[in-house]
């Protein structure tokens, strides 16, 4: 590799853009960190006086150390932190300095907050005129619900997925706890760099009020389709299909092992007969067309059941795939991180952390062959960058960097 | 004034991931040519649903949401003709979105390779199952097994009662459009990265990774203590699930002390309440299966309107759980202009969900619809190579 290549392979596509990182919890946070993987300098913007609440919060309570939070880790990789009190009129002359250098401003407090701290758009436009700034909330900026507030289960409900999770007999489900933020989050991430491409195409930067709910549903908008055409309302179905059969999991020889399995065309299900040993039973001429095989499905589930259930969900993928069947294992995390296709792709990372040691963590999803997204440093300890931020960036005497700490300004 | 985006990209994808891709950046006004088989088109237009269940392929709601502001071209890629205009069509683009298995263009001549000899500028944005490399690269996967795969499935139904309550997939395709989101925000970087004296460049997706990553906060409980998190969700006060009267559902949010009392005033202030062992958040997560039949007693007198906006209205969290209906029926949802009205001329004029990323100082124009199959082809290639023949009513499926 000559040195250009080499020079070039070092590249992140957002190298030399500037992020300021007003987020806090998931969404924000999730967001920016992707931000960070593509290159782009992230700056979180925090404070001792309120910490970010994943830095504090531990499962069943609040931790003293604000530095050993496995979930903080896990959304703010390869950022920097300093610390700015903007409960103080000084602290939030310094945040608007440091968005005066930025291209990208994000935040995701409650709706008004940032107004009230006068770091809304129309304040920080004043000082970078071009600046791209996200708002994320859980129902928008805007509309009579604005000032409610909203968790991940509150986003998946109104956006109307919890309603089709799940299984038909059974009450609708509230998903996982943190899939609505973070699609909310990586949602913003493609805002961000519209933004971006607008702004070179235009010279003009951006406001972005985005809605987690309106996201969410967004990306289950073919299911409102049935509303929209027929004033129907899909429901939940499991891990069915409509058309398709077998379509479901079925329970492997492992503790708690199951295998999802779906057969989509004839010849897959000649594959399946196939790696079944093709027992009589599959030679029934009904179950040879896409029809006649949904006929049957419960019955079919139940002969297929028997037939997982002498095998790993493992061992029952590969044997699966090798007659072409799409078939994969509902993967346990433990299972997940170890297996061979995860590993040799690099989905999975070690990143290094003054106090969580070592951890296992998933790596960044861009994969580009030039400019490759990428884990660039650990979680940031509070306040880790405050002499580059404020000594290098905004090239603050030593004295006053000093006095705005003895004030708490800097805290 | 409107103001495009100005991008030519290529998309020869079908069904939801790469569509999805596509759709990101037509709906910001980049020129999106859509590559479809003569006669099949997109597995997607076979789908539904239909408008009174009557299959037509030119008004699959599937394929009218996720294709809307593109053009098409029906382009037989397996003929030596249709090859060279498809390589016509790409030499002069800035972004091409495929999703067909890893090696199968390559051995068409159609490679990022071959595609980067004659268009070094372009960005080619692949969306598999499991990405171009490894182990799995060859297998194959619906959105039901790559839901499973990803680790989201063993996660779901969350709250399962039991580990024989069977994991469960997400909902709609939801997967697929995680694919499709990661593949159109690579290409806006590498975009963005050819913009800065950079140049063109292949991005190989993964829906499994995307899905993995978006699970990262809870797969990491393994890396934290060694045991996979599973779906009962055991030892965890987040929230709870109530039905409320009429039989509709709410959620209701417990992570917290203030969270309780918010909801505690909207309850009323039940005496018990206040009082062991309810008192406190770990009271409360020792004796969950008592509080939610508590909260279940008092959720069934209110309506779940009712119930959403005083637990609110106390600074609480709460939630209805909304079906198509109630979402289309949201004055939250209107008021913000989520949905978009669009003519189409099979379909007819219908609401459809909107861009939920709107920019302050940029407007794209005027919604078109999906496009007709291979409507574009003359237009687009100057010529129809395939004669239009009779769009097939059978399916691709």
């Amino acid at each position: 590799m000559d040195g250009t290549q080499a020079e070039l392979q070092a590249q992140g596509a957002l190298d030399g853009v500037r992020v300021i990182d007003f987020g806090h919890v998931l969404a924000g946070p999730f967001c920016t960190m992707q931000l960070a993987a593509l290159g782009a300098e992230v700056i979180k913007v925090e404070t001792r006086a309120r910490p970010d609440e994943q830095r504090a919060h531990r499962g069943d309570g609040v931790a003293d150390d604000l530095e050993g939070n496995s979930n903080f880790f896990e959304v703010n990789l390869s950022k920097k932190s300093c610390s700015i009190n903007l409960s103080m009129e000084e602290g939030r002359e310094l945040a608007k300095r440091l968005v005066a250098t930025a291209d990208i401003v994000l935040e995701n407090m409650r709706p008004g907050v940032m107004a009230k701290l006068g770091l809304d758009y129309s304040a920080l436009r004043e000082v970078k005129p071009d600046i791209i700034m996200l708002s994320l909330s859980g129902f928008g900026g805007t509309g009579p619900l604005k000032r409610y507030a909203a968790y991940n289960p509150c986003f998946t409900s109104v956006g109307g997925v919890s309603h089709l999770t799940g299984y038909a007999e059974k009450k609708p489900n509230t998903m996982t706890n943190s899939g609505g933020d973070a699609r909310a989050g990586t949602a913003a991430v493609f805002a961000a760099l519209m933004a971006l491409t607008v702004r070179r195409q235009t010279g003009r930067g951006q406001y972005i009020d985005s809605s987690s709910c309106e996201v969410i549903n967004s990306m289950i908008g073919d299911q409102m389709m049935d509303y929209a055409m027929n004033r129907r309302s899909p429901k939940r179905h499991g891990n069915s299909d409509a058309d398709l059969a077998p379509h479901n999991v079925y329970r492997c020889k492992g503790e708690d092992e199951w295998i999802s399995i779906a057969v989509a065309t004839d010849g897959e299900w000649q594959g399946l007969a196939a790696a079944m040993g093709n027992p009589d039973w599959a030679a029934d001429p009904a179950l040879s067309t896409a029809s006649g095989r949904k006929a049957a499905e419960a019955r079919l589930d139940a002969l297929i059941g028997e037939w997982c259930a002498g095998l790993g969900y493992v061992e029952a993928m590969h044997l699966l795939q090798s007659h072409g069947v799409a078939a994969m294992p509902s993967f346990k995390a433990e299972d997940l991180f170890r297996d061979p296709h995860v590993r040799e792709t690099g989905a999975v990372a070690e990143v290094d952390h003054p106090v969580l040691g070592r951890r296992t963590t998933i790596a960044p999803v861009l994969r580009m062959s030039r400019t490759p997204a990428r884990i660039y440093g650990t979680a940031p300890r509070l306040a880790a960058d405050n002499s580059y931020v404020f000594g290098e960036l905004l090239k603050l005497p030593e004295e006053e960097i000093r006095r705005l700490e003895d004030a708490k300004v800097i805290w | 004034m409107t103001d495009a985006l100005d991008l030519k990209v290529v998309e020869l994808a079908e069904f939801v991931a790469g569509p999805y891709c596509g759709k990101l950046l037509s709906d910001f006004g980049a020129e999106v040519i859509k590559v479809e088989r003569p006669g099949i088109g997109d597995r997607a237009r076979h789908l539904g649903p239909f408008a009174g269940d009557r299959p037509d392929p030119e008004a699959s709601g599937t394929f009218l949401y996720l294709n809307t502001n593109k053009k098409s071209v029906a382009l037989d890629i397996e003929t030596e003709e249709g090859r060279t205009l498809f390589r016509q069509l790409v030499a002069d683009a800035d972004v091409l979105i495929e999703d067909r298995a890893p090696g199968e263009l390559a051995a068409m001549g159609l490679g990022y390779d071959d595609l980067a000899a004659i268009n070094p500028g372009l960005v080619m944005v692949s969306i598999t199952p499991f990405g171009q490399t490894g182990p799995y690269a060859g297998y194959r996967a619906e959105h039901l097994n790559l839901y499973h795969a990803s680790g989201q499935g063993y996660l779901l139904p969350m709250w399962a009662i039991n580990l024989d309550v069977p994991p469960c997939q997400g909902p709609g395709y939801l997967g697929l459009y995680d694919g499709g989101m990661a593949g159109a925000t690579a290409a806006l970087a590498a975009l963005f990265w050819r913009g800065s004296g950079g140049t063109g460049q292949h991005i190989d997706i993964s829906v499994q990774h995307a899905m993995m990553h978006l699970e990262r906060s809870q797969l990491r409980r393994y890396v934290d203590d060694g045991k996979s998190p599973n779906r009962t969700g055991k030892g965890r006060l987040l929230e709870s699930l109530v039905e409320c009267k009429g039989g509709e559902y709410a959620v209701v949010i417990l992570s917290s002390q203030r969270q309780w009392e918010g909801l505690w005033r909207a309850m009323g202030k039940p005496a018990w309440g206040m009082e062991p062992p309810f008192d406190t958040q770990k009271g409360r997560s020792e004796n969950y299966h008592e509080l939610r039949k508590r909260l279940a007693e008092w959720a069934i007198t209110v309506t779940q309107d009712e119930l959403f906006h005083a637990v609110q209205a106390e600074g609480s969290a709460a939630a209805p759980i909304l079906t198509a209906e109630g979402v289309f029926r949201s004055e939250q949802f209107r008021g913000r202009g989520h949905f978009t009205e669009i003519s189409h001329p099979v379909a007819g004029t219908l609401e459809y969900v909107a861009q939920p990323t709107k920019l302050s100082d940029f407007d794209p124009g005027p919604k078109r619809p999906a496009p007709l199959l291979g409507a574009d082809t003359e237009a687009v290639l100057g010529q129809d190579p395939a004669g239009r023949p009779e769009l097939s009513h059978t399916g691709a499926i």
